[in-house]
């Protein structure tokens, strides 16, 4: 298996850089949902553990990738709902009117 | 293969469309009106995602993986139904699921692959194990501090960075010698292990007040390992999500370790508080004044400009609904009520907000620090609940004071101020405040959610 290192890098570099400008101006207001948010994209890493667990190369690695899916999962369904809850919350003056 | 729509591909592109989507998911997230946009591209590009990779060729067994995603949902669900008051605790809990994801599956990678692992896959294999291991337990002991199973004051000893240090020298160096032998497959564990221990360590010594920068940092160290993880598995759309975590995280770090006037050394290595606090004790305290809540209901009712300023008190009391009230009662009465929101007040970045925004007050209404001291000297009431060393006017004043150049809310220019305690007990940070002596300060002791609501009745008696 060949090992494309460069291109990666450069990917990693551009996201980052990407990821500074747009956090960056996220308001203080927020930060939290911002955290959450974040929090429930990292659980993509979902996909590697589903072919992990999938592939099922290994009994070890079939077992590992199942809990990490489980982990991943919980991660990205609780975080969408708590995030979105959050932010349900935040109303301006103008929209408050009941 | 060479058909345009063979399975490969589409994986391919729904994994693409997921990371515009992922990055469109943070645009969004810049303004409320447009933030839940944010969440629905995210979760939309998580389900392309997983689809997409249900298709991937190699996969025999898929009954593991609906066992995996079903339980997931099991445990999802009720983590993301938590109170608010538990955002905190549950986002350290949800670093640690993260974290022990990619620990696992950098460890299956690693016994599917060795002994034949190239250096620089070896290298990004071990920065996935150590980041996501010390991750897992030290969000995991953050979490405990936070829902107070564990004690929430810093537990030092000493020696304990030479500890920590050595510790994390000793995961480093077994990295190397595997970069450099992958077939020393026993050493492997150690590189586990050992990084386990070191987070555990990491957070001991970290007290409740300096929450918000670990857990922004432990966020900044989970969105790395997701990243590594991408590197190993050649996964575009992994490390680009890593890498939007991981500077999210690094991120807020910055701005709260700022907020604190602190580095991130400082807060890591620190062991805040416990020198100062002896200093603080000895001296004999000057008087102060109190007043009742009938007294301050009159001050607020007569006010034309109110600047409330709340903290992790106002949670720990789970005031802010009375808070509402109290705020509904003077609007209504002409008074211009506003927050004044410091970065670290809460146990995380953002966490006033979220409480206040449960109990209905307008985002509009919650002030930046900036943007509340320029009008803080034309107010006639700062309002203080719960929160102490970030409204210490030493930190501007006194330059031996261990808060000295910590950004605060300068509460102390207001006309009146007026401040809801439990007692005279010092803040986390053990420092006097001179603000509760000032000439102009009102102490207001009790509970912050019963003295609220006996203002907010004192407002609603005198109206009728």
């Amino acid at each position: 298996m060949k090992l494309d290192l460069l291109p990666s890098l450069y990917v990693f570099m551009l996201a980052a850089f990407i990821g500074f400008e747009v956090i960056r101006r996220v308001s203080p207001l927020l930060h939290t949902p911002l955290m959450s948010l974040t929090n429930a994209l990292d659980a993509i890493a979902v996909v590697g553990a589903i072919i992990l667990a999938g592939e099922h190369r290994s009994n070890l690695a079939a077992v590992l990738g199942t809990l990490a899916i489980v982990a991943a999962t919980s991660n990205a369904v609780g975080g969408f709902i708590i995030t979105d809850r959050m932010l349900k919350m935040f109303k301006s003056s103008s929209s408050k009117k009941p | 293969m060479t058909n345009v729509l063979g399975s490969e591909n589409i994986i391919e592109i729904a994994y693409f469309i997921a990371t515009a989507l992922f990055i469109l998911a943070l645009k969004w997230l810049s303004s409320p009106v447009t933030a839940r946009r944010g969440v629905r591209a995210g979760e939309v590009g998580m389900l392309l995602a997983v689809v997409g990779t249900v298709f991937h060729h190699g996969i025999v067994d898929y009954k593991l993986i609906a066992i995996g995603l079903v339980l997931g949902c099991i445990i999802g669900v009720p983590l993301g139904k938590v109170q608010m008051t538990a955002v905190p605790q549950r986002t350290a809990l949800s670093h640690a699921f993260g974290a022990l994801c990619v620990t696992l599956v950098g460890t299956s990678e690693f016994y599917l692959r060795a002994p034949n692992i190239p250096p620089f896959m070896m290298a990004v294999l071990s920065m996935e194990v150590i980041l996501g291991s010390l991750t897992f337990t030290g969000s995991l002991m953050a979490a405990g501090k936070l829902q107070e199973i564990l004690p929430q004051r810093p537990i030092t000893y000493k020696g304990q960075n030479f500890v920590n240090l050595g510790l994390l020298g000793l995961a480093v160096a077994i990295a190397v010698i595997l970069v450099l032998h992958p077939e020393q497959m026993r050493l492997f564990p150690a590189m586990i292990v050992i990084p386990l221990v070191f987070g555990v360590m990491l957070v001991i010594p970290i007290g409740g007040a300096d929450m918000p920068t670990v857990i922004s940092l432990l966020n900044s160290y989970a969105g790395l390992s997701a990243a590594a993880m991408g590197f190993v598995l050649n996964s575009k759309l992994l490390i680009i999500a890593g890498a939007l975590d991981g500077s999210s995280g690094f991120i807020l770090s910055v701005i709260m370790s700022k907020a604190m006037n602190r580095s991130f050394t400082n807060v890591l290595f620190g062991g805040f508080g416990q020198i100062q606090a002896s200093a603080a004790g000895v001296k004999e305290a000057p008087p102060v004044r109190s007043a009742t809540p009938e007294e301050a209901a009159g001050i607020l009712a007569a006010a034309s400009k109110v600047v409330i300023v709340p903290g992790y008190g106002m949670a720990v009391a789970q005031a802010q609904h009375k808070v509402r009230e109290m705020y509904d009662a003077l609007t209504k009465r002409g008074v211009e009520v506003t927050f004044g929101i410091h970065p670290v007040a809460g146990r995380m970045p953002g966490h006033m907000n979220v409480l206040l925004a449960e109990a209905d007050i307008p985002y509009d209404k919650l002030l930046e620090m900036d943007l509340i001291n320029g009008d803080l000297p034309q107010t006639d009431v700062a309002l203080v609940i719960g929160a102490n060393d970030v409204t210490n006017p030493a930190a501007r004043t006194d330059a031996g004071s261990p808060i000295y150049g910590m950004p605060i809310l300068d509460v102390d220019k207001a006309r009146t101020v007026m401040v809801i305690k439990r007692s005279m007990a010092a803040g986390f940070a053990g420092i006097d405040n001179p603000l509760y002596y000032l000439d102009k300060t009102l102490m207001l002791f009790g509970d912050a959610k019963s003295f609220v609501g006996s203002i907010v009745r004192e407002l609603g008696g005198s109206q009728a």
